[in-house]
């Protein structure tokens, strides 16, 4: 007999018993449908042990390697503690030691966290003011031992949170954050696997992590990124973005402009013209195999998700954070 | 693999390969469906990967698996997509699509037959009649 601990409750699960079963019997309710495995609606997270590799069956490989599981499919096979996805964890404190202008409106934020933190380049945190106010932004960096996370922050007109980010944060002023979240980094294995990443304005942030990550780690299939915006003003990085081509034989970048009126010189200048997205995909006719990172505006996360879809890419291989905002 | 009791009486679902073969056959299916411009205006405007979970939930039951949808929860499911104009055109798309991603995964005829048979079966539900 084993114990499941979930929040404030303590349970035993007998052998022959799936967690799913333990917790229902215990009366505690979490979400489940099909009990075989086949509708993830019982999605949980182990936060010590590793689940059985039976438990984690379809899952995405990153949430497998988040300890992820099914709690219909998982007899486990020593004591867990486990959460339902959304819960939260701690909060951590944080300062800012960077704010640099990248575009007119945006801002790279670079903060330091005091505790532990487990978190791959291109999740997200979301950051807390001191009155509450939250919202999530993605992780332009790497884990390292400095404690440091990257964020590249857009000002929105009205945007309450971001035009408090660009005007008033300031060194001393606290802030908070809670655990990395979402599924959208890069993970080593299939190497040779060609990667299309596509980002319009922020969303470069976890494109610009995930590509460093694969990079330092050795990723030798080609990588294609298209960075888009409607005028030069909206990009940013380019020339880090382009020394990288110079020193990595596979890795290719498209700086694209969107904007009816961009000016001739802008394309002779080594720009593209057109949205992002369409460049990306109009290049690509068969994705077959590709793993694609989708990141940015919503209605352009969607719409590509679909046609990379149709173009051959598996679901399971199309990674996209949607940068959606809330509507007042 | 021996011809154990559990093999010879398998259901049509286990003989399929369970929710693996669902997992295999959602890929090829819902790609057929997005991209057939006869039917995917109804599959607009939906979030793509719950999307593809209610596609799981419809291989899941036309290869015989467990499921808890009524003929009266199939009429609800469609209600809007049958004000939207859907009929037995659209009806004979999906099963086209259905046959074909069985074949590309070289499922047996008579399998396929038998899969065929029970999305049918579901006609007049998912239709309104
Ligand atoms: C997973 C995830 C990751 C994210 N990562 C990032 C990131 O890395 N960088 C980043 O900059 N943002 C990111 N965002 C968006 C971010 O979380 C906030 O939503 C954004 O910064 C706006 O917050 P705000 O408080 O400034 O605006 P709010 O006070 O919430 O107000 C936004 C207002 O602007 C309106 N609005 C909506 N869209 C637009 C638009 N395009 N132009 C003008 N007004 C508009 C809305 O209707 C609303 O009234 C991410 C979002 C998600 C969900
Ligand atoms: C062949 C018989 C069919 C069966 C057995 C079937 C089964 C199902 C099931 C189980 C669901 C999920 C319901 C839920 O959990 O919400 C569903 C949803 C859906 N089906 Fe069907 N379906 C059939 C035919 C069709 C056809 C012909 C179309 C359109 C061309 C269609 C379009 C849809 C759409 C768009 C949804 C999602 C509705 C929503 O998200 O609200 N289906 N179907």
């Amino acid at each position: 007999m084993l114990n499941i601990t979930l929040g404030e409750s303590k349970i035993s699960c007998q052998a022959n018993e799936t967690v799913l079963e333990a917790l229902l019997k215990a009366n505690i309710q979490i979400p489940y449908g099909c009990q075989q495995g086949v509708c993830q609606s019982c999605l949980m997270c182990s936060l010590d042990a590793a689940p059985p590799v039976l438990a984690q069956a379809g899952l995405k490989d990153t949430l497998q390697k988040q300890n992820y599981f099914l709690a219909c499919l998982c007899h486990p096979e020593q004591d867990m503690t486990v959460a339902l996805p959304e819960q939260q964890g701690a909060l951590l404190n944080a300062s800012v030691i960077k704010k640099q202008q990248l575009t007119p409106d945006i801002l790279r934020l670079v903060l330091q966290y005091d505790a532990e933190l487990t978190f791959f380049a291109g999740q997200f945190v979301n950051l807390q003011r001191f009155d509450g106010l939250m919202r999530s932004y993605s992780i332009a960096n790497s884990p390292q031992h400095d404690k440091i996370l990257e964020f590249h922050i857009r000002r929105l007109p009205n945007g309450q949170f971001s035009n408090w980010v660009h005007d008033e944060l300031g060194h001393g002023t606290p802030l908070t954050l809670t655990e990395a979240q979402g599924s959208c980094h890069y993970l080593p294995g299939r190497m040779e696997q060609p990667l299309l990443l596509i980002g319009t304005g922020s969303g470069l942030a976890p494109l610009y992590g995930i590509i460093n990550d694969a990079l330092a780690q050795g990723h030798t299939g080609a990588i294609h990124l298209y960075h888009g915006s409607r005028n030069q003003d909206g990009l940013y990085l380019i020339d880090e973005m382009r020394g990288l081509t110079k020193q990595f034989d596979n890795f290719n970048y498209t700086a694209c402009l969107s904007g009816a009126c961009v000016a001739e010189q802008a394309i002779e200048t080594g720009y593209a013209q057109g949205r992002a997205h369409d460049l990306a995909l109009n290049a690509n006719q068969n994705l077959k195999g590709w793993r694609v990172y989708l990141c940015g505006h919503p209605e352009m996360v969607n719409q590509s998700k679909r046609a990379a879809y149709i173009k051959g890419a598996s679901l399971s291989d199309i990674y996209a954070d949607a940068f959606l905002v809330s509507n007042r | 693999m021996s011809a154990t009791p559990e093999t010879k009486n398998a259901t049509l679902f286990e003989q399929l390969g369970g929710a693996g073969a669902v997992d295999a056959a959602v890929d090829i299916f819902y790609r057929k469906v997005l991209a057939d411009y006869r039917i995917n205006r109804f599959f607009d405007n939906v979030d793509m990967e719950k999307q593809a979970a209610k596609q799981k939930a419809f291989l899941t039951m036309a290869f015989g698996g467990p499921h808890n949808y009524t003929g009266e929860d199939m009429r609800k499911g469609h209600e809007n997509l049958v004000k939207m104009g859907l009929d037995d055109s659209h009806f004979d798309a999906v099963m086209e699509h259905l046959g074909a991603t069985l074949q590309e995964l070289n499922v047996p005829q008579a399998l396929i037959a038998q899969v065929a048979a029970i999305a049918e079966s579901t006609r007049n539900d998912v239709l309104g009649r």
